[in-house]
């Protein structure tokens, strides 16, 4: 059991490989640097082979438990911890650094470490000519320990960790040639987009420590499933749509899935790791490891259902028109999470899980055969500027027809099975209940097949349209490229036999190598009372209904239907073809190009980048009506206090000036010669004035005595 | 026939005074004013003669019109009056004087006829030819204080006199 | 009109010493002033003269010692007017003010 029992050495290769290229990086040689980081990808593959082997041996041996290994306690020690009012009482938090194996992690261990290290192969022979060698690769195993933190956490606080650090490489990919504007820009969308998802993730893990106590997945799914909550209950209900808008964020669903088309700026072994195979499944991740808290609240699943069957069709209808050929791939990885989410979001986990165990192959071998087209045509992306290349590069033809026939749909390949247990479980579930949903998923998979084949008979059929100098250095990818295509193509078609369903005459194995995860529910639709769940591991009879036979005929037929219409569109594709849909509605055609103006819509409304009639909204538009209130409005009071005080400055000045001078000080002198005057006048120094005064008084005198008389 | 050279000698005297009053206080230059002035003592010393007093009408001629009225001269010329002939002649405060003035002549004429009733009618018996020697006998008899005190005063009259008209005392 | 009587002869005292004050409140000339006393004082002596008819011989000799004293007045006021216009080359009253304020 050595490798079981220092899982938690797996995240640490990468980090190392991280850390090793954070410091000597500048200073190494490029062989020395692909060595490092590609030695620790493949040592952590390897290990985790063993690891999950190991696994199987000790599941046996323990009823189908998850192993657990508790390294530390991370956050809340014993006696000095955060202890806070739960519903229930008190409790502590408490996170550990700890670790968890079940089925379900081992499946997502296996597959990222497995494609993860193909692509790193990859990249030796992509990334040769460019600049930052030992940046793209330092981060690329940075990125690979907090995916693998993600997965094997045993805790909803450490896989947090491991999601922020998902996102942070992803924003440090994006944006790896930075010195372009609309890289740095796509970066920034997705970080910006994630993080709006990762607040509602925060909300539903503090959702889920108030109510249950701990954030632990075992104590968290073992009071779940105590059947002491009752079905619908409006907390659990509540902190699972927190918990699936943290997953639209991260895994792009309808409305936050603009950033994973922008996201394509980026080189494309970061597209194909990053936005195909692994980060994106992140949120899908989640909503399994979950899913005895959304097997309780039934409204949350039917969100979950109807969203992911939106996006589905949402995502199918843009990538009908698009041009660029990494774009095509970018909302089909949209359209491809919204079938994994609408799995989920009818009960059927296990297929859930399946789609995306293949659809991570065949996605990932679909954006590196692109990028192998791309590496021949000298950096070309638009297909409007490619064709025939059928016959110059035949690896890169095979192995993108194998992935593209197994994301069609057709049968044999890995795709059929997954996608067709989806519509099956759509169609059956609830007794028929999500069968509108199932109309959906349907045109969906024709969309899917016909946009796929577009892009196919786009590329590689059709008259070369491309300039002559290009054409001249069409060439075939270097060894390190096409292996890794050969090996995923390998892949794409044999893990579909894994979950061969029992109506094919297989038994399931996928689907019972998860079963310890999964408690299969009986009832969710709203009946009041308890949970009556079937205990997980529980086996269910297997019977196969003719319905199903009839369904997967139907979804064959519009594998091929789409097939059909892209040949006859394209096949013959030359200089100046036409866009089947334009020629319909070029309205509707214009809309589709513009994928349906979400982008527009955000910038008017959401972060207010661009003006709408002239006024700004969204966060922009409330700075900005912050910033006017506050130069106008305030700025105005304090300049209004200012003109204030130079007013009552000017008012004492009048005051002192008249007032105090003029009255009070000057006035006192005027009084006093204004009295003066009269007094003054006795003394004149005027004898004639004297002799006046002398004979008035004298005539007061003989006047006042003639009175008498 | 009654006499009528008492009246008409004594309005010819009385206007001529007045007259010459007016022309007095009026003339510009002051050479004028003095002449009209020993016109006035002249007309006065007329008047004193019909009111039975030779003597003082005498004294009235010789002192006053001759020495006091040549002492006026006399200054007149030491002074020189030439810009001042020429200046406005009246000060600020003329209305205001003459109207006290008039006022304090007017209540004197009303005193006048208030109280001419309590004078005695009769004339006392005034001699005419032994005026002056009435005059000496009481001047050397009863008024011997006075006429002394007189005399003194003329003589601090002298010395304050010459001693103001001293250049260099 | 046809009797001469004590009246008009104060009448005509009165008249004049009127006029003898008007020229001391007026005139700026000072030795007009010390004229128009000399009329005032003239006027009192007539005022005497005349009452000295009714009463004997009294208001005579009080007039010769007004006479007496208008001369020694006279000399000591001219005297004054001699030494001020040394001073000041002037005659006018009103321009002797050195006492002034």
């Amino acid at each position: 059991m050595f490798f079981l029992d220092h899982i938690w050495i797996i995240p640490l290769f990468p980090a190392f490989g991280a850390a090793f290229m954070f410091f000597f990086g500048r200073r190494l040689q490029k062989s020395m640097v692909s060595g490092v980081c590609v030695g620790m990808v493949v040592l952590a593959f390897a290990w985790a082979c063993v690891a999950v082997w190991q696994y199987t041996g000790y599941a046996a041996a323990n009823h189908g438990q998850p192993f657990e290994k508790i390294l530390f306690t991370w956050l809340g020690t014993g006696d000095n911890g955060v202890i806070y009012p739960t519903h229930i009482g008190f409790a502590q938090f408490h996170a550990d650094a700890g670790f968890l194996l079940d089925p379900l992690s081992s499946i997502w261990l296996l597959f990222v470490t497995g494609v993860g290290m193909l692509i790193h192969i990859y990249s030796i022979g992509y990334m040769g000519h460019e600049g930052g060698y030992y940046r793209f690769f330092g981060y690329l195993n940075l990125f690979m320990f907090s995916m693998l933190t993600l997965i094997l956490g045993n805790n909803y606080a450490l896989m947090f960790v491991g999601w922020e650090g998902v996102g942070l490489c992803s924003y440090l990919l994006i944006g790896f040639y930075f010195q372009r504007h609309s890289a740095s820009t796509a970066a920034n969308k997705a970080f910006i987009t994630n993080r709006v998802g990762d607040a509602g993730f925060l909300l539903g893990m503090f959702t889920i420590a108030w109510y249950f106590g701990s954030v632990q997945y075992t104590q968290v799914n073992a009071l779940a499933r105590s059947g002491h909550f009752a079905i619908g209950d409006p907390w659990i209900t509540a902190a699972c749509l927190l918990l699936f808008v943290g997953a639209c964020g991260k895994s792009a669903q309808f409305p936050l899935h603009v950033w994973l088309p922008d996201a394509m700026e980026g080189p494309t072994p970061v597209s194909a790791l990053i936005h195909a195979a692994t980060m994106v499944t992140a949120g899908v991740y989640m909503v399994a490891r979950s899913n005895a808290l959304f097997v309780l609240a039934p409204n949350a699943m039917k969100t979950v259902a109807i969203v992911g069957a939106l996006t589905a069709i949402f995502a199918a209808t843009i990538g009908l028109v698009q041009n660029d050929i990494k774009r095509v791939l970018a909302y089909s990885t949209v359209s491809q999470l919204g079938y994994m989410f609408l799995a989920l979001g009818v009960g059927a986990f296990a297929a859930g899980v399946f789609h995306v165990f293949t659809h991570a192959f065949f996605k990932a071998l679909l954006f590196l055969g692109s990028g192998s087209v791309i590496h021949a045509m000298s950096g070309e992306q638009d297909m409007q500027h490619m064709g025939n290349l059928l016959h110059k590069i035949k690896t890169t033809f095979g192995t993108m027809l194998i992935g593209t026939l197994a994301i069609a749909g057709i049968p044999g390949f890995a795709g059929f099975f997954s996608k067709d247990a989806i519509l099956w479980e759509t169609w059956s579930r609830e007794a028929g209940a999500y069968r509108y949903l199932w109309y959906i998923a349907f045109l969906t998979a024709l969309m899917t097949s016909f946009y796929m084949f577009r892009l196919m008979f786009l590329t590689f059929w059709g008259k070369p349209r491309m300039s002559h100098e290009v054409e001249h250095h069409i060439h075939e990818s270097p060894k390190s490229m096409t292996m890794p295509l050969v090996i995923l193509a390998i892949c794409s078609v044999g893990a579909g036999w894994l979950g061969m369903p029992h109506s094919l005459g297989g038994s399931n194995r996928f689907e019972k190598f998860l079963e310890p995860v999964f408690a299969k529910e009986a009832v969710v639709l709203e009946q009041g009372g308890k949970a009556a769940q079937v205990a997980a591991g529980e086996k269910q009879v297997e019977h196969t209904d003719p319905l199903e036979y009839l369904l997967m005929f139907a979804s064959v037929g519009a594998a091929v239907a789409g097939w059909w219409l892209a040949r006859r569109a394209y096949e013959n594709a030359d200089k100046g073809y036409k866009e089947p849909i334009r020629d319909i509605s070029p309205r509707f055609y214009k809309t589709l190009f513009r994928k349906w103006y979400i982008d527009e819509f955000y910038d008017w409304f959401v972060t207010g980048r661009d003006k709408l009639a002239g006024v700004r909204l969204g966060a922009m538009g409330l700075g900005e009506a912050m910033w006017k209130f506050d130069a106008e409005a305030i700025d105005g009071t304090v300049n209004g206090a200012g003109w204030a005080t130079r007013e009552s400055g000017t008012l004492s000045v009048w005051w002192d000036k008249w007032i105090i001078d003029g009255l009070c000080v000057n006035g006192v002198a005027v009084v006093t010669r204004l009295v003066s005057y009269p007094v003054r006048v006795i003394q004149w120094g005027l004898v004639q004035w004297y002799a006046l005064v002398m004979v008035a008084g004298l005539v007061c005198f003989v006047v006042y005595y003639v009175v008498r008389w | 026939m009654t006499p009528i050279a008492p009246t008409f000698f004594f309005y010819f005297l009385a206007f001529l005074a007045v007259v010459s009053a007016i022309a007095v206080i009026t003339r510009r230059n002051p050479v004028h004013a003095a002449l009209s002035l020993i016109v006035t003592l002249l007309s006065l010393a007329g008047l004193y003669l019909m009111l039975y007093a030779p003597f003082v009408a005498a004294v009235q001629i010789v002192l006053y019109a001759g020495g006091i009225m040549v002492l006026f001269l006399f200054v007149i010329m030491l002074v020189n009056l030439e810009k001042n002939i020429r200046e406005y002649q009246w000060n600020k405060q003329w209305i205001v004087g003459t109207l006290a003035a008039v006022v304090l002549g007017g209540l004197l004429l009303f005193v006048m006829r208030r109280g001419y009733d309590i004078f005695p009618t009769t004339f006392a018996g005034l001699p005419e030819t032994q005026n002056t020697q009435q005059v000496g006998i009481w001047l050397y008899g009863n008024y011997m204080l006075p006429f002394e005190i007189a005399s003194l005063l003329l003589l601090v009259a002298i010395v304050g006199a010459v001693v103001m008209a001293k250049k260099r005392i | 009109m046809a009797e001469i009587t004590t009246l008009h002869y104060l009448v005509l005292a009165a008249a004049l010493f009127m006029i003898g004050t008007i020229g001391v409140l007026t005139r700026r000339n000072v030795i007009i002033i010390l004229m128009s006393i000399e009329l005032i004082l003239n006027a009192v002596n007539l005022n005497l003269v005349a009452f000295s008819r009714l009463y004997g011989l009294h208001g005579q000799i009080f007039a010769i010692f007004v006479i007496t004293d208008a001369a020694a007045e006279a000399a000591v006021g001219l005297g004054i007017i001699i030494a001020f216009f040394r001073n000041k080359e002037t005659v006018n009253v009103d321009e002797i003010d050195l006492l002034r304020w």
